[in-house]
């Protein structure tokens, strides 16, 4: 067990877009898709990025956190602590993958780590434009891709959710998602029969990481987000707050859009 | 198996072991689960007046002894409170406010406004400015704040006092003049880590406290003395991980034993110490009466040279007229 925050040296960062780069570290921490890490940006904040690779995060600059971490260069380092959570787990021959914006990241990670299994994969990846797309290349090279994007820039216009026309999810013994909350709870309640078969990476307010200060608990069951996740089957999440509000740094409830 | 119901500041529990302050106490849901894994009562997180958000991360450094940590005093603050508090009574066990403000006023307006079992007084965290240990630390403050909320309600009132001070007993019997129906020892420990990679101090406060099996000589130490300068039930926290350690907490007087870090191994543990305990009482043939406040008795003579402070001596009946069926020491 890893007690305090390891070093990490960062090896390269790639510009994906405008706002989102993956940084890659000099060694693998060994994750399983889906895991994340604690990542301390020294004299800024701690914040929780899941893997988009064995060794690396792709991080959307939001916040001041993100921004800092998007701008550090080669040879720097940041703290870590993990990986925590609990990640996806691989059931059955034939996967489907749906992902949004950034979310996309674990996915990719979780198709290419399946893949060298024989496990058939296929992809629903949506953006909101053109511009926003990261990681086509490697969802083709693991299967069928289906792509849309809100203004319809490239491939099938609107959310996700249009491209599910394009498929029947009875063909798939196991559905992966990540996204924004909306969109994640807007599929698994048009595909309310699957839901038991979906295994969504959600987000909440993660602090501690090791689950008893409290911040990322999911009513009304008081799952711990950040010990029991993040991944959580969608049956799970369609009788949850999921979807309907979350809580701030403070404890507050907010709304999760 | 033996009983481990009684009364705890005030409260009747099902059994000692309580949720401490902070703890999974942030929303009812993680608050009444903890209840169903078996706690006797919960305390929620502490609550202020206005909302706080905490301070920046990493907010906890994990030690193989224990943990560190400075959270903030994050709390969405008691006006949006009320709900948490009547989910989490749904779990079946008392509920335990923990308040914090920074005069006499604040602590009575939170508590004025707050439906619950009892309040704890946090007097004693040891990382927000201008709160906890910066004003628990003056006996005259303690007595007051007490006084306040004692005025102010009609339930238990517990005060839950600093270690980071010369001589925790002078803020017990402050506690106890302003009315306390208990005390609560002790928070955590001031403590810092340092990154030895950058130099940087670990914690987004640099200064936090510590907690966890690091602690619990310490935690013990001060319940003993405490409880043996206090007329008021002390109650025990600070490192408890095993029945051993609840055990050892009651021996030195704690009337009730809370259990907070040790939840970072799942809430497995509080079935772990409540049965440990039955088990153990069974096994002696004693019951929880028996043994506390046992280490004061045993080591009496002492005790009274090192505890001029001594509110009241506590003379308890002797083992040795127990029932032939109990293991005598």
């Amino acid at each position: 067990m890893r007690f305090r925050p390891a070093n990490l040296v960062i090896k390269d960062v790639v510009r994906e877009t405008a706002y989102v780069s993956t940084i890659r570290f000099d060694r693998s921490l060994d994750p399983t898709p889906g895991q994340y890490i604690m990542v301390w940006v020294r004299g800024v904040d701690e914040i929780p990025m899941s893997f988009s690779a064995p060794d690396s995060i792709t991080v959307h600059a939001v916040g001041d956190a993100t921004r800092a971490l998007c701008a550090l260069r080669p040879g720097e380092s940041v703290g870590i602590r993990g990986p925590f959570g609990n990640g996806f787990r691989l059931t059955g021959e034939r996967i489907l993958l749906i992902g949004g914006g950034v979310g996309v990241a674990p996915l990719a990670f979780l198709g290419e780590d399946v893949k060298t299994r024989g496990i058939e994969v296929t992809s629903l990846i949506g953006f909101r434009c053109r511009e926003d797309i990261i990681f086509l290349d490697r969802f083709r090279r693991l299967g069928d891709v289906i792509l849309t994007t809100d203004d319809g820039s490239a491939g099938i216009e609107g959310r996700a959710s249009a491209g599910l026309s394009e498929i029947d999810l009875n063909d798939y013994d196991q559905i992966y998602m990540c996204g924004p909350e909306m969109m994640m709870i807007d599929i698994i309640k048009r595909c309310r029969e699957h839901a038991s078969r979906i295994q969504a990476s959600i987000n909440r307010y993660f602090k501690c990481a090791v689950g008893i200060c409290g911040s990322c608990c999911l009513d009304p069951e008081g799952i711990r987000v950040c010990v029991e996740g993040p991944v959580i089957t969608g049956d799970r999440l369609l009788e949850s707050e999921f979807g309907r509000y979350r809580r701030g740094p403070s404890g507050m409830r907010e709304s999760c859009y | 198996m033996p009983s481990l119901s009684g009364d705890v500041g005030g409260l009747r529990l099902e059994n000692p072991l309580i949720l401490a302050a902070g703890i999974l106490g942030t929303t009812g849901a993680s608050m009444r689960r903890v209840a169903l894994a078996g706690a006797g009562a919960v305390v929620t997180k502490s609550i202020g007046v206005e909302p706080r958000d905490g301070h920046p991360g990493p907010t906890v450094v994990r030690l193989g002894v224990g943990l560190i940590n400075a959270m903030g005093l994050p709390n969405p603050s008691y006006r949006v409170f009320q709900e948490e508090i009547d989910v989490a009574r749904e779990g079946g066990v008392p509920v335990v406010a923990s308040i914090f403000g920074s005069s006499p006023e604040e602590f009575a307006e939170i508590a004025s406004a707050l439906d619950a079992d009892g309040f704890e007084l946090n007097l004693s965290c040891p990382h927000a400015e201008g709160y906890g240990m910066e004003i628990g630390c003056d006996p005259a403050n303690v007595e007051e704040i007490t006084r306040a909320v004692r005025r102010a309600v009609s339930v238990p009132v517990w005060v839950k006092l600093t270690p980071n001070v010369t001589d925790i007993r002078v803020l017990g019997i402050a506690a106890q003049r302003g009315g306390a129906d208990a005390v609560v020892a002790i928070n955590t420990l001031k403590a810092m880590a340092i990154d030895v990679e950058s130099g940087y101090p670990i914690l987004g406060n640099v200064i936090g406290g510590l907690s966890g099996p690091a602690i619990k000589p310490v935690a013990l130490r001060c319940v003993y003395e405490l409880s043996g300068a206090l007329e008021i039930p002390v109650i025990g926290v600070g490192g408890v991980s095993c029945w051993q350690d609840a055990v050892e907490m009651i021996m030195a007087g704690a009337a009730g034993v809370q259990i907070g870090t040790a939840l970072m191994g799942g809430l497995e543990v509080i079935g772990e110490i409540t049965n440990g305990i039955s088990r153990f009482l069974d096994r002696k043939g004693w019951s929880l009466d028996d043994i506390r406040g046992i280490a004061r008795r045993r080591g009496s003579s002492a005790s009274s040279k090192e505890y001029p402070l001594s509110a009241s001596s506590t003379t308890s009946k002797s083992f040795d007229e127990g029932e032939t069926h109990k293991e005598v020491l």
